[in-house]
């Protein structure tokens, strides 16, 4: 028998969203001096949202110039044990307006209501928490005496997790005695512009963060702020290296989150059921726009055929569509530039040999929408198995022996994260050791928590976010 | 007939691969003494010497990575104990090379010695220092540890030819990493003495790579060079930094900038060298029964 579902939309109405939005800039909205102002899309509707300011080289040096001044007189001279309490606040406020956050993330960022509201905003509530209590505790943070902040942070954050990126890079900066001008991503600033009134709610004294929206321009007049002592990015390797050139020869400390190509290692002893949906939770998590993605399916050949087929099977019972509708578990692609982009390297793939097979599901009339997609037959040369899609396309390799899926694994610029899928707890450890990831997950895939350091090595990037190694970005001890 | 001996010379070679080789360029450079005079002819690394001594570097690295802590640090150890044999010759290079006084050298030489020592002494305990179990809010085990970002390009301090060589040199391969060093351009002759005394020491061939030649010549092709993971500028003046760390970029590169004036060796050291050098690994393991 076959069961439809019923629609389970969430309400939009907990959310109020103003015809335009203003910079935050020194603890209050206020229009561009210099800047101009962009749309920004519901991605699932194509529904203008909002306009929203794109700030100009004059309103950047007005936010830097706030948090310098912030910097100086309210949060660097005060003592971490009350630093400590306005993150907690935030914390508590970000639990209290949960759901209204998911919504709007979900509005403006097209990825499935569960998701928001089971995992981003949970995850910022929590990053908010655990670095509140690390305010007052820096001297045991493991750098040494009284460890200094940098002063003021300039923190670039990217479009697949808004709000949950703000978080990572505000939460640790302000613990350690930062003060911040963040840039949300030009296609998702909205959850950002409701963080900066929770920001105003608890009372964060002005300057101490700053948000300035805009795209890619934006960004760059803050990476080249004389002000600025420290930029902390997560984006695409390509943005990354060109802000590593930019800072060349500056005494501007820099941490990069970049792009990754994560292999997720599947042996023939793995707990099968658990593995696929680890790989489908790897790769379709979140429309595939997953820097950690697992975006490399290697499985060992004797059960490759079995795991592709009860894959394909299990892509068909994903729900693709509103991404308001509490049942939907692949939302919206995030702009036309990045379907296109996915479009085309998926195209790639099959002209340079792969098999494509895409889930048969109904793609809505409206809004950017990609398919569920394998791409079987795929050899170590394609473009598929070495550039990152940023998309739900999955590229599987086989391997017969241990030692050939680690340098399959390896074989990649990147090194971000990695996940192993096997009965053997000796093995994961094994593999963990060999794989070239900053991240290696055992029988799990994408998981995070605000304790456990993430980052990459290699081309994927330096510098870690989350638990003790996460507060190193933010102080002086070099 | 004058009684007097002539001495019998050394030729300083390229420490490449565990072999002492000339410049496949076939070049030299003068080294001057501290006044000026000629001191000796040192070879004057090519492009592909550089190249070549990546390849010996990462050839190296997964065995040296791989080794125990605990080995790595004996091996680290007993270099400390060969240099401690040598102090008297060490401490002749170094006069020969900075121009200073006997004791003054010697005071330099021992220093240089407890240095390594105490560096030694972190191998084993570079996880636990920098490592952490990590309390998720998830059935797993959730550690983190420190691990080398493979080969590293050292570009060895301009004065201190031996101290300040090994203050930056011990922290990377202690920590698993393997090197590529640019001795000191005008006060080579130490560190390739050191390179002969670790060419019989425990530590495999290819660990440390020394090269010696010019740093507007050798320093850009580490920078460019893809299978080379992180850079110590130390010995980079300051107008050239800028250019150096812009192609770094490329592949984004770990850089441990030059700070302008070298520092003062003397001054106890800190972890913090160590820690440029590696990056953190975080492992999920699930728990369950």
């Amino acid at each position: 028998m076959h069961w439809e579902y019923a629609p389970a939309p969430q309400a939009q109405d907990i959310v109020e969203l103003r015809p335009s939005y203003g910079l935050f800039i020194d603890g209050e909205f206020s229009d561009p001096d210099d800047g101009t102002s962009l749309e920004t899309v519901n991605p699932a509707t194509e529904q203008v949202l909002a306009r929203v300011a794109a700030a100009g080289p004059r309103d950047v040096d007005r936010a830097v110039t706030a948090a310098r001044r912030a910097y100086q007189q309210t949060w660097g001279p005060m003592p971490g044990r009350e630093r400590a309490k306005y993150l907690f606040r935030i914390a508590r406020l970000v639990q209290e307006r949960a759901r209204e956050l998911a919504v709007l993330e979900t509005l403006d960022n097209g990825k499935p209501i569960r998701e928001s509201r089971d995992m981003d905003v949970p995850l910022v509530a929590a990053h908010f928490f655990y670095y509140a209590g690390w305010a007052d505790k820096l001297d045991y943070a493991g750098f040494g005496p009284s460890p200094r902040p940098l002063g003021v942070a300039g923190q670039i954050i990217p479009w697949n997790f808004p709000l949950l990126m703000a978080a990572w890079k505000l939460a640790p900066a302000l613990a350690a005695g930062n003060t911040c001008v963040l840039k949300p991503a030009e296609t998702t600033p909205l959850t950002a512009l409701l963080l900066a009134e929770i920001i105003q709610q608890a009372d964060v004294p002005p300057g101490v963060v700053n948000i300035v929206t805009g795209d890619g321009l934006t960004g760059e007049e803050l990476v080249l702020h004389s002000g600025v002592d420290k930029i902390a990015f997560t984006g695409s390797t390509e943005v990354g290296k060109r802000i590593q050139r930019a800072v060349a020869g500056t005494s501007k400390h820099l941490t990069l989150e970049l792009g990754g190509k994560g292999a997720n290692i599947v042996f023939e002893d793995a707990p099968i059921d658990q593995a696929i949906e680890g790989i489908v939770n790897g790769i379709y998590f979140n429309q595939g726009h997953v820097c950690c993605a697992g975006s490399r399916l290697i499985v060992q050949e004797s059960i490759a055929d079995a795991v592709i087929e009860r894959l394909k099977r299990r892509l068909q019972t994903l729900r693709l569509g509103d991404p308001l509708d509490k049942n939907t578990d692949i939302g919206a692609i995030n702009s036309p530039g990045q379907l296109d982009k996915i479009t085309e390297l998926t195209a790639s793939g099959e002209s340079e040999g792969a098999e494509r097979w895409s889930s048969p599901c109904a793609l809505p009339d409206r809004g950017y929408w990609f398919p569920p997609t394998i791409l079987t037959r795929v050899s170590q040369s394609h473009r598929v198995a070495r550039e990152e899609i940023f998309g739900p396309v999955l590229s599987v390799l086989t391997f017969r022996t241990t030692q050939e899926a680690v340098s399959k694994a390896n074989n990649t610029p990147y090194g971000l994260s990695a996940g192993v899928w096997t009965e053997k707890g000796s093995r994961i450890l094994w593999m963990a050791d060999q794989l070239r990831a900053g991240v290696v997950w055992g029988n799990t895939y994408n998981r995070f928590d605000p304790s456990s350091p993430f980052g990459g090595i290699r081309e994927s990037g330096f510098g870690r976010e989350g638990g003790r190694h996460g507060l190193e970005a933010y102080l002086d001890v070099r | 007939m004058s009684d007097e001996r002539i001495g019998v010379r050394k030729t300083y070679k390229l420490a490449v691969g565990g072999q002492f080789l000339r410049s496949e360029s076939g070049r030299t450079y003068v080294v001057p003494d501290s006044s000026g005079g000629f001191l000796a002819n040192a070879a004057l690394a090519s492009r592909k010497d550089v190249r070549d001594a990546v390849v010996a570097a990462r050839t190296a690295y997964r065995g040296w990575a791989g080794t125990t802590a605990y080995n790595r640090g004996q091996v680290l150890y007993r270099v400390a104990e060969m240099l401690e044999d040598r102090y008297l010759q060490f401490g002749e290079a170094v006069s020969a090379g900075e121009g200073s006084n006997e004791v003054k050298s010697r005071a330099n030489v021992t220093m240089a010695i407890d240095r390594l020592v105490w560096y030694a002494g972190w191998a084993d305990k570079m996880a636990q220092v920098a490592g952490s179990a990590n309390p998720v809010a998830s059935p797993y085990f959730n550690f983190s540890i420190p691990q080398p970002v493979g080969v590293v390009g050292v570009v060895a301090p301009q004065r201190s030819s031996l101290l300040g060589l090994i203050s930056v040199l011990a922290p990377v391969i202690v920590t698993g990493n393997t090197a590529v060093v640019l001795a000191s351009e005008e006060r080579p002759l130490a560190a390739i003495t050191l390179a002969e005394v670790l060419a019989t020491s425990d530590l495999p061939a290819g660990v440390v790579n020394m090269l010696t030649g010019r740093i507007t010549e050798v320093v850009p092709v580490l920078a460019a060079h893809r299978d080379v993971d992180a850079l110590d500028l130390c010995g980079v003046p300051a107008d050239l930094a800028a250019g150096i760390e812009e192609t770094a970029a490329g592949s984004v590169k770990r850089v441990l900038r030059s700070r302008g004036a070298e520092p003062d060796w003397s001054e106890p050291p800190t972890p913090r060298r160590m820690l440029s050098f590696v990056e953190i690994k975080t492992v999920w393991h699930p728990i369950g029964v």
